[in-house]
């Protein structure tokens, strides 16, 4: 069988029914434009040097894969490591993905960049990219996110970058898209939009995924020298979907390994009040993109609620829907308390304060731990740091 | 012969250009279309865009968003868009082309609503986030119920898709004046060596959008372009009028434009 990073996305950016290219015609031109640039830097060693270089010398990569030994004793079950993309600079794995487009705006020649961002992570990694390289930032951000995650905020502009507060909608990262896209639409003669996650029209999916793959090849290379072989199963959480994507990819054509996505199941799925795309699976268009969505009876999308503003996105990246549809990855959802109780317990007994976001796929590992069973080995693909989370979780705990 | 191609028809004959009005269905409610349709048409309208509000309309502008907002506040969707359009169609004869996004089609299902909106009395469509190249079975459908795929060129579209896009192209090809989304704005430049180079490309009609407001950028087409329109400015001064005014000030507002034609 073909290896499946052979095979997708096809030629026209399809994933199998999903991807694609759903965008207004202004568009269309510069997207081709994009993927021939992003075709010709992928294949060029000047680039990829570059960019190896600076994920060493700048993010700190390699990140650690450090096992938790007091969360494997108290859970009773498999061997569980932290795939550490918190320890990234500006602390989690959006930077991955940031300095590879960063990199490819200024091959464009294009002096200006903008970006969407949910829980301001993707925001603060592109400013900080931005000041690097010497590029004018601007961030689209819903204002409910911005005052949820005011620290992002203040890190972006402390870097020099701009920030829009979207009113519009729910005022989340699905409206902050929404306005970046009409904000590149208008200006995409001078303006790279560095989406930051593997969402979109193409090439956006396969660009952003191949940037943040790096996760996986290391996770590989550490895991074979730790534990003399490839990891039992490993587990990240789904927003967009792009940690997801940068861990499992490496393993798609390794069957032994198994993958678990975790949504945010917000209030709990029979509240209706969730961002879990999976739990009834509904086909769509949103973001220029064809992949399950969150919709109601008139294909208006509907509003979404996490307590994590990354993962509180009512759609999700196109190739985790063939993902799904293939079973090669399950999705799972888990609750606001659940996420937050887990929270507790890793800053309790490992030191460590990951971010909301990252806490749902720590709370689905403790489930997958005891199911593996001793002797197994199960990552956790812990992609960010919960610095940003301290008044949010500190606001939840008093009430819980 | 189509609706749409027997007023293209008139209209060269007359030596005129065609005025195309855009509304949003269901603004300011779903009762008042027909009504404020029937006025766009006594106020010259030759061809009315109905646009079937999505909650997230990526290519419109602050305008077109908020009309969008006020009809889905009234419960507006594909459904009783359609409905909408065979009570306009029961009132005039312009012809009617919806204006939407692709999620809600798909929803309502692209068969279901190729046969509903022919039915209807709606003569076109414009898909505004889907390109020729996606889902070939959702155009199929579209064209097999007799309904014009109204297929749109901006200033940035390279030559190399002009092929593509007008082999599957009919009705008229909607020519977009500038990057960005709806709303005020000036012209791109070289919009007039685009229109002159379709010309020797396609014998479709050409209208062109996006930031046409005043006589002067009415007359700015003469020649050039076989209709404009208006959308934006049109739906700015229905929704400052308020509901009961709205009738009277959209119809005054096109006769200024309509003059200009």
């Amino acid at each position: 069988m073909a290896k499946w990073s052979e095979q997708y996305p096809d030629a026209t950016g399809h994933f199998g029914s999903y991807g694609g290219r759903f965008v207004a015609e202004t568009l269309m031109s510069p997207l081709d434009e994009l993927a021939r640039v992003y075709d010709e830097a992928r294949q060029d060693p000047s680039f990829q040097a570059e960019l190896a270089e600076l994920l060493r010398n700048f993010v700190g990569r390699p990140t650690p894969l450090t096992f938790a030994g007091r969360l494997t004793e108290a859970w009773g079950g498999a061997r569980v490591y932290l795939k550490r993309e918190d320890l990234c600079h500006t602390g989690a794995h959006k930077i991955n993905n940031t300095l590879g487009q960063g990199l490819l705006t200024r091959r464009m020649g294009k002096p200006r960049v903008i970006a969407e961002t949910g829980a301001g992570q993707h925001g603060v990694a592109t400013a900080t990219v931005c000041a690097l390289l010497g590029l004018r930032c601007e961030v689209y951000m819903g204002e409910e996110d911005m005052r949820r995650q005011s620290p992002n905020v203040f890190r972006m502009r402390l870097m020099g970058a701009t920030v829009h507060g979207v009113s519009s909608g729910s005022r989340t990262l699905k409206d902050a898209i929404n306005e970046a896209m009409r904000d590149w639409s208008a200006n995409v003669g001078h303006t790279h939009y560095i989406l930051g996650s593997v969402l979109g029209p193409d090439p956006f999916p396969r660009m952003v995924r191949d940037f943040q793959a790096v996760i996986g090849r290391e996770l590989r290379a550490q895991a074979l020298e730790r534990t003399g072989k490839l990891p039992d199963c490993i587990v990240a959480c789904v927003g967009g979907g792009s940690n997801a994507i940068g861990a499992f990819f490496e393993f798609i054509d390794e069957p032994a390994v198994r993958m678990v996505g975790v949504e945010a199941g917000g209030f709990g799925i029979e509240t209706g009040k969730h961002a879990a795309r999976f739990t009834d699976p509904s086909v769509g268009v949103l973001h220029g993109t064809r992949t399950h969505v969150l919709q109601d009876e008139h294909g208006l999308i509907r509003e979404t609620h996490s307590v994590s503003a990354g993962l509180d996105y009512p759609a999700v990246g196109p190739e985790h829907s063939l993902l799904f549809e293939a079973g090669r990855v399950e999705y799972k959802a888990v609750s606001d308390e659940e996420a937050l109780s887990a929270f507790s317990e890793i800053c309790r007994i490992e030191g460590i304060i990951p971010a909301l976001e990252s806490a749902h796929a720590v709370a689905y590992a403790r489930t997958l731990a005891r199911e593996l069973g001793k002797d197994r080995t199960l990552v956790i693909n812990l992609s960010g740091r919960g610095d940003k989370d301290l008044d949010i979780v500190s606001g939840q705990l008093l009430k819980v | 012969m189509t609706r749409i191609s027997r007023l293209f028809a008139t209209l060269k004959q007359n030596h005129q250009k065609g005025l195309i009005a855009y509304l949003t269905a269901g603004d300011p409610t779903p009762e008042r279309t027909p009504a404020l349709v029937e006025a766009l048409e006594r106020g010259g309208a030759d061809l009315i865009e109905l646009g079937v509000p999505f909650s997230d309309p990526i290519a419109d502008g602050p305008v077109i968003q908020k009309s969008s907002q006020v009809a889905l506040s009234h419960g507006a969707h594909v459904g009783s868009a359609l409905e909408m359009a065979r009570a306009i169609r029961a009132r005039v004869d312009l012809p009617i082309v919806a204006m939407t996004y692709a999620n809600p089609i798909l929803r309502f299902g692209a068969e279901r609503f190729a046969s509903e909106a022919a039915a209807s009395g709606v003569d076109g469509v414009i898909i505004t986030d889907t390109p020729p190249e996606e889902l070939p079975g959702m155009w199929a459908p579209l064209r097999a119920a007799g309904l014009a795929t109204i297929l749109l060129v901006t200033p940035l579209t390279r030559a190399d898709r002009f092929e593509r896009i007008l082999r599957d192209a009919s009705g008229y090809v909607y020519v977009v004046s500038r990057t960005g989304v709806t709303g005020a704005g000036e012209a791109a430049r070289g919009l007039d060596e685009l229109l002159l180079d379709l010309k020797t490309r396609t014998r479709l009609p050409v209208a062109v959008g996006f930031g046409i407001e005043t006589p002067k950028h009415v007359r700015a087409y003469r020649g050039k372009a076989d209709g404009v329109v208006v959308g934006s400015a049109l739906v700015r001064r229905v929704d400052e009028a308020g509901p009961a005014s709205a009738p009277a000030v959209a119809a005054a507002f096109l006769k200024s434009l309509s003059e200009a034609c």
